[in-house]
């Protein structure tokens, strides 16, 4: 047992516990207890093949869970994301209602696509490692402080995802010192790339960046950010199969959160049934959803 | 040749005792009041970066007084052994009767292993779903541990402190009647009793009050800054208008 190691006999808390200066969880465990750590565990070499192969059962002959769309927002109170619920192994639905956006402290939250199980795991850790730091510290971390620790992780999976188990997370939230909201992506080396006003990952990120480009205003309302939100995970369903759309028989919809300086808020999903509603009714006999009122000024030309 | 002198165990206990006990009563003291709506901590101390009372985990709390680098070691071991235990389990299997043991452990090896005992006094207080279930362990510098209801007073004039908590604290208080009364029992200590005078009126910028609030999800502890100390101790009669306004206006940083 990981709590075990390294403790003295007289049950005292282990040396390592007392140490001073580190404020860093991951730094703290690989000393005392590294099993815990993901990307400390030897794997054997090798790619996961595509279909079938040495896993067994589960859906997708076995093949582990991805998960797909994300898309990010900058609003003028600050940042907004969305995600699908859907998680697809190979050609199955693997999970109808996964959810894939977390906050990932009081004034952020990261969006998973990539792996499930590996990206899980980066999460829930990414979420300590905050965490601990600020209760260590007695501050939040900056911005860029959280953004490099996360890129840090991703570098750490870097063997798994050269056997195709790859974790690609968008990171987005409120940087109280620049007083706006922010989106943070990166690619499977741990790269760090900031961008401006919005982004997407993720399988149907092609389709859905198509349709941010097409709706994003800058300064838009949060409220305006969550129905350009669902429209471009909308437009990524259309057409990528594993992008799951909001399930209007099962009452499954997207996880849509809005970060402000008031902090991280998820968005009820009443909420976001209503705006999945409002998307419908617009898409009716106009699948591609152009907005009603350019539609009344075509019909009238 | 010289041989070193007999020293009964006995006596060097009773020196290493002394000599933290004294230690500890040169300090400030911290009060621990529980109320309705979880537990609040209350300490005399006019820095605002080093705290005396800290968030360890979701529903746990640390207080201490004594030296602050051996306390502080102490708390930053302890969120550690949280955040280890609730990332390897999960965040409901992390409690404070479990960390009151490693303390209680590290506290009593130290006593009698090392030269120089710690100068700390600790408690360690979690709340749970009702008043029922709250705990508050009280550790004392050889590692004993005492299951406390209600509340803690240590540190200087912890006597006095506890005699006027203990005449005046109910079940079921308030916040407000919780801090108000915290506040008094900080303000009645041996320096007040000597001047006849009552408690000493302390001045909101030199508190430190954080409290466990049972209402809140997830990570339960939220500090009360100076503003919002003012208007909770505010004598008015719309006490609840208070409460709600002192609720939002509390930061979320740690």
């Amino acid at each position: 047992m990981s709590q075990q190691r390294g403790s003295d006999p007289s049950g005292r808390l282990p040396a390592a516990f007392h140490v001073p200066g580190s404020s860093s969880f991951t730094d703290f465990v690989r000393d005392h207890a590294p099993e815990v750590l993901p990307g400390s565990r030897p794997l054997p070499a090798g790619a996961v093949p595509a279909h079938g192969g040495p896993f067994t059962g589960g859906p997708g002959g076995g093949q582990p869970p991805h998960a797909t769309t994300i898309v990010a927002i900058v609003c003028e109170a600050g940042v907004v994301m969305a995600g699908d619920r859907r998680a697809t192994a190979g050609n199955m639905i693997a999970q109808r209602d996964i959810e894939k956006v977390f906050p990932a402290d009081d004034h952020s939250c990261v969006g998973i696509a990539g792996t499930a199980g590996l990206a899980l795991e980066m999460v829930r850790l990414f979420q300590v490692e905050l965490e601990h730091f600020e209760k260590l510290e007695g501050a939040l971390m900056s911005f860029e402080g959280k953004a490099n620790r996360l890129s840090t992780m991703i570098r750490g999976n870097l063997g798994l995802a050269l056997q195709g188990l790859a974790v690609v997370p968008v990171f987005a939230g409120y940087d109280l010192e620049a007083g706006r909201g922010r989106i943070v992506s990166y690619d499977v080396t741990g790269g760090r790339y900031e961008e401006v006003d919005h982004h997407s990952v993720g399988s149907g990120s092609v389709f859905a960046r198509g349709a941010l480009k097409k709706l994003f205003r800058p300064g838009m309302s949060a409220a305006a950010a969550v129905r350009v939100a669902v429209e471009a995970l909308w437009d990524a369903a259309d057409d990528d199969s594993a992008t799951g759309g909001p399930d209007l028989l099962r009452g499954i919809w997207p996880v849509v959160t809005v970060v402000t300086a008031q902090g991280y808020q998820r968005v009820t999903d009443a909420e976001v049934a209503a705006v999945v509603d409002a998307v419908v009714a617009n898409r009716r006999g106009n699948p591609g959803g152009r907005p009603q009122e350019s539609t009344e000024g075509a019909s009238g030309a | 040749m010289s041989m070193p002198f007999y020293v009964s165990p006995e006596q060097v206990m009773k020196d290493k005792a002394d000599y933290a006990r004294k230690g500890i009563a040169r300090g400030r003291a911290v009060v621990v009041v529980a109320f309705a709506g979880g537990i609040v901590f209350a300490s005399e101390n006019s820095s605002r970066a080093l705290h005396k009372i800290s968030e360890i985990y979701d529903r746990v709390a640390f207080a201490a007084v004594g030296k602050y680098n051996e306390f502080e070691n102490l708390r930053v071991a302890g969120v550690r052994y949280a955040d280890l235990r609730g990332y390897s389990y999960d965040r409901s299997d992390v409690t404070a009767r479990g960390l009151a043991n490693a303390y209680a452990q590290t506290l009593g090896t130290i006593f009698t292993t090392e030269s120089k005992p710690y100068e700390v006094e600790l408690v360690v207080a979690e709340v749970g779903p009702d008043p029922a279930a709250d705990q508050i362990y009280r550790l004392t510098y050889d590692g004993s541990v005492a299951d406390e209801h209600g509340f803690v007073a240590m540190g200087g004039s912890a006597e006095q402190i506890t005699a006027k908590l203990a005449e005046r604290w109910s079940a079921g208080l308030s916040l407000e009647e919780a801090l108000a009364l915290a506040v008094e029992a900080l303000g009645s200590d041996a320096a007040a009793e000597a001047a006849g005078r009552g408690p000493r009126t302390i001045d909101p910028e030199q508190l430190e009050v954080a409290v466990l609030d049972r209402t809140r999800t997830r990570r339960l502890f939220r500090r009360l800054p100076p503003p919002v100390l003012v208007s909770l101790l505010a004598p008015t009669a719309d006490a609840t208008a208070d409460s709600t306004t002192a609720e939002a206006a509390a930061p979320d940083a740690g």
